[in-house]
């Protein structure tokens, strides 16, 4: 494709200001380190007590920010270019609510530890999304209708949900609750690694398969007819798509409108038709890593960013619905 | 008006093909051949599955039994890409993404033309300025397609088509959305591609401009085909009578002295 000048730029001001955000969340805390010592101390240099708390309770907590929130930014690209909707993102098709499922079920009835739960989100949310699909599918799976179909999923789900937490004792109840908040609290690089592993895997099969995702924009008919396969291509992104939320809600709880806004927002500054992969990522990272500061911070408490991210989404999710209504 | 080439070769053909939508079956046991180098256009009436032959000739739809074969082999065996270098579809309904320009959308049907080592390039730059001009939108090559008007952005659709550069065009419908003098001029372009050698296929409703504008009608009713050939072979008032149920009177096109339809209605 042609080179998009706007985009590159946009790009480059995106990791410009994620490199800033995270300049400044490793050096803010209850114990505050000048950005000076910071760097001395991501070099491998410095105090050794400065060096403990930046690189090893610091930073694997920005890089999961960075990591899950570009996941959830190319998540929901993925679908809202599937479904040709700025609604139709993961978080609002019941993929979310799908993982949160899981996980309860295995919190409450086998009382698992993390990796246990993260795998009862993963399974959760791939058996919603799959089960969303085949409720969706006729004749192929058209955008309008999967979204109906897992807003519909997503309040059952909800409700599921609710009635699960209140079976429970109240201690696993608590547990089960602070999970579902969608918190990066006490991560470390244990939980780094299967995250980046998982994207390394999925980003360049995500690249290769961008073009053709464009195509796919043109309408079934005319994408066939330039060569590609529309319901093979269809079925493929959405597992990617899920792979990307459920991984990052196995990681960190439902964090919700992530994956909403942060590809809207990525396509309206970079004003590209259709989908934009790689702003929509890295303005999910930069939303996911100021909403986690934020969260730290600005309170005097440490409070879930998935809460923090509702709180935000709420707005957008007002403008938007006002924005669309006046067209 | 040009020969028509009714025995001569045919790249693409319809054999015994069952065209249906799940448990709706349009046509069964269809064969059609198209000829090389011909304007062929498919006429009928609502519901008699032009539009599914079309799009079973653009592998858009597959066939439930029998095939559509391109140069002896059968779509369905061509690879996606490879299939798109030679069969173009304008299809009925088309979407463009929000905010896409002219030039960006004209662009994309260069899709088959490159891979993820082989990106754009000077053949893809020349096919689409080549295409913008044929179509007479270079002057709009850089405004969101959603601000033109119908007849433009039809044209804009045909462009994206060109680009493509495959020797068969398949219209559905083209002239729909289209004012006449529009639906004029677009015909207009599709009979100078044709002269330059491509083959063209396309779905019309108005059969005074497939009178007018094919070297082959091919007129379908109720999914099987009633008449082919070249329009003075297969045009009477007798084919039309039976095909549409509409009497009329056939006289000669006093411009191009093809046969001319004058319905007589109630008279």
């Amino acid at each position: 494709m042609r080179l998009d000048l706007r985009s590159f730029a946009v790009s480059a001001i995106l990791l410009l200001l994620i490199a800033v955000v995270g300049a400044v969340s490793l050096s803010s805390g209850k114990f505050s380190i000048p950005p000076a010592d910071v760097l001395r101390a991501l070099l491998g240099g410095g105090d050794e007590n400065i060096r403990m708390v930046v690189t090893e309770w610091r930073l694997p907590r920005l890089l999961l920010a960075c990591l899950l929130g570009s996941a959830l930014g190319l998540s929901g690209a993925i679908f809202q270019s599937l479904t040709r909707n700025p609604l139709g993102s993961p978080d609002i098709i019941g993929f979310s609510a799908g993982s949160y499922t899981g996980a309860l079920m295995v919190i409450l009835l086998f009382s698992g530890g993390y990796y246990q739960t993260a795998g009862g989100a993963l399974a959760g949310g791939i058996v919603t999304a799959t089960c969303v699909y085949l409720l969706a599918y006729r004749r192929g799976v058209q955008g309008f209708r999967l979204i109906v179909i897992g807003i519909g999923m997503s309040a059952m789900l909800g409700a599921f949900n609710a009635w699960m937490i209140r079976q429970a004792d109240l201690p696993i109840a608590m547990s089960a609750a602070i999970w579902g908040g969608g918190s990066l609290n006490g991560l470390s690089f244990e939980q780094v690694l299967p995250v980046l592993a998982m994207l390394v895997f999925i980003t360049p099969i995500l690249a290769a398969l961008s073009r053709p995702l464009r195509q796919l924009e043109l309408g079934d008919d005319a994408a066939t007819t330039s060569g590609v396969n529309a319901t093979r291509l269809r079925l493929l992104l959405m597992i990617l798509g899920v792979a990307l939320t459920a991984l990052a809600t196995a990681a960190a709880g439902p964090i919700s409108f992530i994956s909403l806004a942060a590809p809207q927002i990525a396509r309206r500054i970079t004003r590209t038709a259709g989908v934009a992969l790689i702003p929509s990522a890295l303005m999910g990272a930069l939303l996911l890593a100021v909403a986690d500061w934020v969260a730290q911070h600005a309170f005097g408490v440490q409070l879930p960013v998935g809460v923090m991210t509702v709180s935000i989404g709420g707005f957008y999710f007002l403008w938007l619905l006002i924005r669309e209504a006046r067209r | 008006m040009t020969e028509c080439k009714v025995n001569g070769p045919a790249r693409l053909r319809v054999e015994n093909a069952t065209l249906r939508y799940d448990e709706r079956i349009i046509s069964q046991d269809l064969s059609v051949a198209i000829p090389d180098g011909s304007f062929t256009v498919i006429v009928g009436p609502n519901a008699s599955g032009k539009s599914t032959l079309l799009r079973a000739m653009a592998r858009v739809l597959a066939p439930s039994a029998g095939a559509v074969v391109l140069d002896g082999k059968a779509l369905a065996q061509y690879q996606g890409k490879q299939l798109a270098r030679t069969l173009g579809l304008l299809p009925q309904a088309s979407i463009a993404p929000d905010g896409i320009t002219v030039a960006d959308l004209v662009a994309r049907g260069r899709y088959p033309h490159q891979s993820l080592f082989r990106q754009w390039s000077c053949a893809d730059e020349e096919a689409v300025e080549a295409a913008l001009a044929t179509t007479g939108t270079a002057g709009l090559s850089g405004r969101p397609v959603d601000e033109l008007s119908g007849g433009q952005r039809q044209r804009v659709w045909v462009a994206m088509v060109l680009a493509q550069q495959t020797p068969i065009l398949l219209l559905d419908e083209p002239t729909t959305f289209l004012d006449i003098a529009h639906q004029i001029e677009l015909l207009d372009l599709c009979q100078d591609l044709n002269a330059k050698g491509r083959t063209v296929v396309a779905v019309l409703h108005d059969l005074n401009h497939a009178c007018r504008y094919a070297t082959h009608i091919i007129a379908m009713k109720d999914g099987t085909v009633v008449a082919e050939g070249a329009p003075k072979d297969v045009v009477t008032e007798k084919m039309v009578e039976n095909v549409f149920g509409l009497p009329c009177l056939i006289i000669p096109d006093p411009v191009s002295d093809t046969p001319l339809i004058v319905p007589r209605g109630r008279g």
